[in-house]
């Protein structure tokens, strides 16, 4: 039986054996051991060549018998398909309790890959091996500083739990983690998920205190009521965020050559997410919002959002955009508008959106957010339209004039100042437990911007849209409605 | 194999879990439809009723909005006369016409990987090009049917609509988690269709009915 060790050994290992480990900078087996030897791990790590040829300027040895008993949990395997038997049970004589398959040649490679594949499966259940894969592309585990991997980037440490049946999605999503700053604890490709698949992973992110968030990319599921129980379990202690592949009939003849996973109808799978509570995303980028939105930001109580804009526009995107989801753009009530008449200007739109009207000041913006925020008519905030001054800045510095003329003071000034709004945004957001979400385009355009800087700093997410961000405060609230709906259920159906 | 059970008697299993029909009755001659429809005001529509009759409407065996004795005892004997030995048919439907504008589909199918579903969609004749269907794992809870409602994109149906009260939208969840019952506690089921389900006065009737099963069990 698989159990908690098993995962614990296989994302927090001891020490680590590379089995397979090449002079070619070029294999797997190469990479693999630069990888894990360059992001911090700081457990010992062995590595394996049938020559015993120095590797990254570190001896090796022959094979498995010649590491020490009871020192090391995990084995990296890149080794040829046809010697991981011996492999395994070297592997398990030496006290290792698990083992990631990078090696190909299995169930992906026909009907005779797919009998090694069963039998490595019966071996590692008779060694009490967790084997992951084959043919999966690594894990990475931020708590450990662990990077056991064939494939870039390693993420910024944090709290999302990414799980794959596609090891390309766990570069993408982890590097939107790198991009935004929104860290991840856990990532794992599982390839053929020959002994453990997605579902797995969750279960035990569920109960892994650095995880808050799982994200997943799927193509298909075998046992569908198994995995749909499941899944509800996970959701009920920790939000999921599912994109699948292989929505369209198109998609799913590709995910059908790539997985041998069975077409299923998409609105029953899409029906199965929304019934047991998971997040089902449309597309990399709105997968990672969801999953970073989650990580970064408490759930709102309720669906009633404010809009604070500097300028027009980007507010008025902002409420077409809250039309297509289970949001409420609330009316201001009255107390909440008359206290901010006495902070705007009189021009300002005196209602939701909340259009400063280019009234913003130093003492303005926070008065305003603080307002807001804390209002107990409003359970989100989204703010719009933070780091322009100091993008202009920017381009002053970038300028012929810099920095004559008071242009070096006024661009420091611009920058503390963006800075200043996000960490007052961010404060009432803490000092209430309600969600504020900051967006810009300028985290994409700009990482550099202060305001945009700021939020990073800070551990939160700059979504790089007002859409984007309506569209994750969307996904947070369906997780909290769904969650009531076991509270409120008073009886089964009728 | 599967096997279909007739219309008459996919009506009495699924009435068991609480799904509404009209009062109707399963006749064998003309003078039986004559009595029954005695009853009601209404026009009637009469159909033939068998477990294996497929393409009803296609081979001219659903009369609709028929009136007077006379016009009644005709339809009755030609849709008596229009049976086939292959079509099993027991006898001739006969109920009231049901008039309402909104039509949707509810049932249970099988999914390959998920096993039994509830679908729920609009159904009419512009039905297959609109393709606003809905479908959640059985069993439901009350919660699930209720958001199934909500998920569809034609919400306006569900309002007030041309003169025709606002949908009971409890009463659609309550047909819904009826058909997820049946779907738990019928043995060797393989599928329910209810098409149309009509909305009459606000409320949900299903105006036909079809249950599959596989063959190898036999309905209890």
């Amino acid at each position: 039986m698989i159990s908690t060790d098993h995962f614990k050994a296989l994302f927090d290992p001891r020490a680590i054996v590379v089995a397979g480990a090449s002079t070619h900078p070029g294999k797997f087996g190469f990479v693999a051991l630069h990888n894990i030897l360059s992001c911090g791990y700081a457990g010992e790590v062995f590595a394996t060549n049938r020559e015993r040829s120095e590797v990254l300027g570190r001896p090796t040895l022959a094979d498995l018998t010649e590491v020490p008993d009871g020192v090391a949990d995990l084995v990296f395997v890149c080794t040829p398909a046809a010697s991981n038997p011996e492999l395994l049970r070297q592997a398990a004589a030496k006290g290792i309790r698990a083992a990631f398959i990078a090696s190909a040649g299995y169930g992906e490679s026909g009907e005779d890959g797919l009998k090694l594949q069963s039998e490595l499966v019966e071996l590692a259940n008779e060694l009490d091996l967790l084997v992951v894969g084959p043919n999966g592309q690594g894990l990475v585990s931020t708590p450990s500083h662990l990077c056991a991997q064939i494939v870039a980037p390693y993420p910024p440490a944090g709290r999302i739990g990414i799980a794959s049946q596609s090891g390309n999605f766990v570069s993408s999503f982890m590097n939107l983690s790198r991009q935004s700053g929104v860290g991840v604890s856990r990532a794992i490709s599982v390839g053929n998920a020959a002994q453990v698949g997605v579902i797995d992973m969750l279960e035990y992110y569920a109960d892994d205190t650095e995880t808050t968030v799982g994200l997943v990319y799927l193509e298909g599921v075998a046992e569908g009521r198994d995995f749909a129980d499941r899944l509800e379990a996970v959701c009920r202690r920790m939000p999921v965020v599912i994109l699948k592949g292989g929505a369209s009939g198109s998609g799913a003849k590709a995910a059908a050559s790539h997985t041998g996973s069975l077409a299923t109808d998409d609105r029953v799978f899409d029906g199965m997410c929304r019934q047991m509570g998971a997040a089902r995303a449309s597309s990399v980028a709105e997968a990672f919002d969801i999953a970073a939105a989650f990580a970064t930001l408490p759930v709102p109580a309720g669906p009633r959002v404010a809009v604070v804009t500097t300028v027009g526009g980007w507010g008025v995107l902002a409420a077409d955009a809250t039309a297509t989801t289970n949001l409420e753009l609330v009316d201001l009530p009255d107390d909440l508008r008359s206290t901010l008449d006495g902070l705007l200007p009189p021009r300002w739109s005196r209602n939701n959106p909340i259009d400063l009207a280019g009234g913003e000041t130093k003492d303005t913006v926070p008065a305003v957010l603080d307002a807001v925020v804390g209002h107990s008519s409003i359970d989100a905030t989204l703010v719009l339209g933070m780091g322009i001054q100091s993008n202009q800045g920017r381009l002053e510095k970038e300028g012929p004039f810099y920095p004559d003329h008071g242009l070096e003071r006024i661009v420091a000034f611009h920058d503390r100042q963006d800075a200043r709004y996000v960490e007052v945004a961010l404060a009432a957001s803490a000092a209430s437990n309600k969600p504020v979400l900051i967006a810009s385009e300028l985290s994409v355009a700009d990482p550099s911007n202060a305001a945009v800087s700021a939020v990073r700093d800070a551990g939160r997410y700059c979504f790089p849209s007002a859409e984007r961000a309506v569209r994750a405060l969307h996904f947070l609230n369906e997780r909290v409605r769904w969650l009531k709906s076991f509270s409120t259920e008073s009886l089964p159906a009728r | 194999m599967t096997t279909t059970l007739s219309e008459a008697e996919s009506k009495t299993l699924l009435s068991r879990f609480g799904v509404k029909f009209l009062p109707e009755a399963l006749v064998v001659s003309p003078a039986e439809a004559i009595l029954f429809a005695e009853d009601f005001a209404a026009p009637m529509a009469l159909k033939l009723c068998g477990s294996n009759i497929a393409h009803k409407s296609e081979r001219g065996l659903v009369h609709l909005g028929v009136v007077g004795s006379d016009a009644i005892s005709r339809s009755c004997q030609e849709l008596l006369d229009a049976a086939r030995p292959e079509d099993n048919a027991i006898g001739v439907l006969i109920a009231p016409m049901a008039s309402g504008l909104r039509e949707f589909i509810a049932g249970i199918a099988i999914d390959p990987v998920f096993g039994p579903t509830v679908v729920f969609g609009i159904g009419g004749v512009l039905a297959e090009a609109i393709a606003d269907v809905t479908v959640r794992l059985a069993p439901l809870r009350r919660h699930d049917a209720i958001d199934m409602l909500q998920s569809l994109r034609s919400q306006s149906l569900f309002g007030p609509f041309r003169g025709e009260p606002a949908v009971d939208i409890d009463a659609l969840a309550d047909l819904l988690c009826a058909l997820s019952s049946a779907a738990s506690a019928i043995d060797g089921l393989v599928s329910i269709d209810l098409n149309p389900v009509m909305i009459v006065d606000g409320l949900p009737v299903a105006l036909d009915a079809l249950v599959e099963m596989s063959s190898e069990v036999t309905a209890s």
